[in-house]
């Protein structure tokens, strides 16, 4: 490591690179330009994936219930309620939690305009979400035809927020029938539901006049501290008949991504958006390396004569490769942030800068300037000492 | 630094051809000899491998104690060392300052740390009189300023052998005169041997011995100018077509 760097020496490498302001900076745009790709292009991916279970982390639960027939958010299945009676039976069962869930027509009360909305239906008095705030809201649902509405529901939906805080009663239609917004709660849209609502399993029943009685989307279930998820959904499974499978919640939420990861060509535009920006840094990269031992091969071969070893020099090359690619890094980084906040607040998808990515990135870039740095070493074997007299 | 029967070939098959024939040739320690003759001759192949940059194929080559025929990429390398080269371009890094050119030089001498290098970089410029362009680029700085430079440079790796390819091709007379004068005034101080090749009559002078090629061979030996009538200047480019 000490050869790599060697510590107290004329700085070659950044000599090299810095006294040609032009052509570094061409560098840098072209490794800070692949960077961005790859995070705009990862951060897109991760953000759908993400968004697609912006209500599955919130539920309270250990354990989760749902329709083998159900395959993603968008078209859940019911399944007999009775299953989640039946659960309890289990000594590791805390408590049960069953949820209606379903798309339903909201209209905007300002244009009225009708939109798809995302409705959960549940009993006031049990728990739903990990956020205890819910509890003193959920009160108000109570009364029939009320519904708590999300405000970071996108703004088609209207200015239900707005009107609410100026004191105004807001009623609107949702699948034609007559509701009123008796609170706001905080959720956040995802993939598959641009809005959400949260009603009690009367109106919610009032709304959909169809659901088979005794029929739930979602059971949730909570376990005595202490025991192992796995374990009891492994029991679950061999005490209830499979009309109804069991998940844990990461399970619940993988599910979900994985629909959108499966069945969508999401992930793989992506990942072949990132790719495509990988392949132009390496160009780029390799374009100018090669180009710089091209240009200063006599000087590498005086070098040699001078009795500097070849691999003191390749190791000039790699300290290139790197230097750009931490050079290059920054920026991309940077410029990453601010795409993700605008991204973040254009869409209001989930997309930050986690390190995992972070890290991939630099290390697809680090790959990228390491590899053109090797490829263009090959050129420098042709530097022949001998030639220079 | 000692040549015996050395001969050398270019090219494979029927295309080879000799380009050195029975060459020998001592350079005692502290001696400046000039290798003369025309061009093509082979004057450069016999600098190439007394400066270790290519094998030796036939005969021996003994520098400082060491013989190159059959010698590693390695060993050539660090012969290489303690073998100081001056160019007929200067060859200095064009991104480097005058000062750090001089001191990719000393930075080979392993044992001396950064400041010693650094220090002594400086002095060997205010020698070759360029004290005041220290932090100069070769691209400012006029052509006997870079070959001072490239001198400075060769002498900074405490060479034991100076190897010089025509130095002053590129200079006109006086400042050719001048670098060659201040060379080998600084080879002396410092006991190093010199072998250069000129092409240049003015400055055969400040030879202790001119050795003369023709043909891949070593033909007349003599002291200094008394070689060289008025009539017989050498002839850059006559030499017999190989």
């Amino acid at each position: 490591m000490s050869a790599f760097w060697q510590g107290r020496r004329i700085p070659l490498a950044w000599l090299l690179l810095a006294r040609q302001p032009a052509r570094l900076a061409i560098a840098l745009a072209g490794i800070a330009f692949a960077g961005i790709l790859m995070f705009m292009q990862l951060g897109f991916r991760d953000g759908l994936f993400d968004a697609s279970v912006t209500i599955h982390k919130l539920f309270d639960a250990d354990l989760v219930l749902m329709s083998p027939r159900t395959m993603s958010s968008i078209g859940m299945a019911g399944f007999p309620r009775r299953r989640l009676v039946q659960a309890l039976a289990d000594p590791a069962v805390k408590g049960t939690t069953p949820v209606h869930w379903n798309l339903l027509l909201w209209r905007n009360p300002q244009t009225r305009m009708t939109r798809s909305i995302l409705t959960l239906g549940f009993e006031p008095n049990d728990p739903l979400f990990i956020d205890p705030g819910l509890q003193a809201k959920a009160h108000a649902l109570n009364q029939k035809g009320r519904v708590l509405f999300d405000e970071l529901s996108r703004r088609e939906f209207g200015p239900i927020a707005e009107w609410l805080r100026a004191g105004r009663t807001v009623e609107t239609e949702v699948a034609g029938k007559r509701v009123r917004v008796a609170g706001l709660v905080t959720l956040g849209p995802s993939f598959g539901a641009d809005g959400n609502m949260l009603t009690s399993r009367e109106t919610f029943l009032r709304l959909m006049p169809g659901t088979p009685p005794g029929s739930i989307e979602l059971g949730l279930i909570r376990l005595q501290p202490g025991s192992d998820p796995a374990v009891v959904a492994q029991r679950l499974r061999q005490l209830l008949p499979n009309d109804v499978a069991v998940y844990s919640k990461k399970g619940f939420e993988e599910f979900e991504k994985n629909y959108w990861r499966s069945s969508t060509a999401i992930g793989f535009i992506f990942t072949l958006g990132a790719a495509m920006g990988f392949v132009v840094g390496c160009v780029i990269v390799y374009q100018i390396l090669y180009s710089d031992v091209s240009d200063h091969l006599p000087e590498y071969a005086t070098l040699m004569a001078m009795g500097y070893r070849l691999v003191g020099l390749l190791g000039v090359v790699a300290r290139e490769g790197l230097l750009l690619a931490v050079l290059g890094y920054v920026p991309a980084w940077l410029a990453g942030q601010g795409f993700y906040a605008l991204i973040r607040s254009g869409t209001k998808l989930p997309v930050a800068m986690d390190p995992q990515r972070a890290l991939i990135v630099f290390t697809m870039i680090l790959v990228m300037c390491m590899g053109s740095a090797a490829m263009a070493m090959r050129k420098l074997a042709d530097a022949d000492p001998a030639e220079i007299f | 630094m000692a040549v015996r029967g050395l001969q050398h070939w270019y090219g494979k098959g029927e295309m080879r051809r000799q380009v050195l024939q029975a060459v020998d040739l001592e350079i005692r320690p502290g001696e400046v000899v000039l290798l003369t003759g025309p061009s093509g001759c082979g004057k450069t192949t016999l600098l190439t491998l007394v400066g270790a940059l290519r094998q030796v194929m036939e005969g021996s080559v003994r520098v400082f104690g060491h013989e190159l025929r059959g010698s590693s990429r390695a060993e050539r390398q660090q012969i290489r060392r303690g073998i100081g080269m001056i160019f007929q371009g200067h060859n200095l890094l064009r991104c480097l300052t005058a000062e750090q050119n001089v001191q990719m030089g000393a930075d080979l001498l392993a044992d001396l740390g950064y400041r010693a290098r650094r220090d002594r970089s400086r002095e060997w410029l205010r020698a070759v009189g360029l004290g005041d362009h220290l932090n100069k680029l070769p691209h400012d700085l006029s052509g006997g300023q870079k070959q001072r430079v490239a001198i400075a440079r060769a002498l900074a790796t405490e060479p034991r052998l100076l190897l010089a390819d025509e130095p002053t091709a590129a200079l006109d007379s006086r400042t050719g005169r001048e670098v060659v004068e201040l060379l080998q005034g600084l080879a002396r101080n410092q006991g190093c041997s010199v072998l250069m090749v000129t092409h240049d009559p003015r400055i055969l002078d400040i030879a202790d011995r001119v050795v003369r090629m023709e043909d891949g061979q070593l033909v007349e030996a003599g002291e200094g100018e008394r070689l060289w009538g008025s009539d017989r200047l050498p002839d850059a480019g006559m030499g017999p077509v190989q």
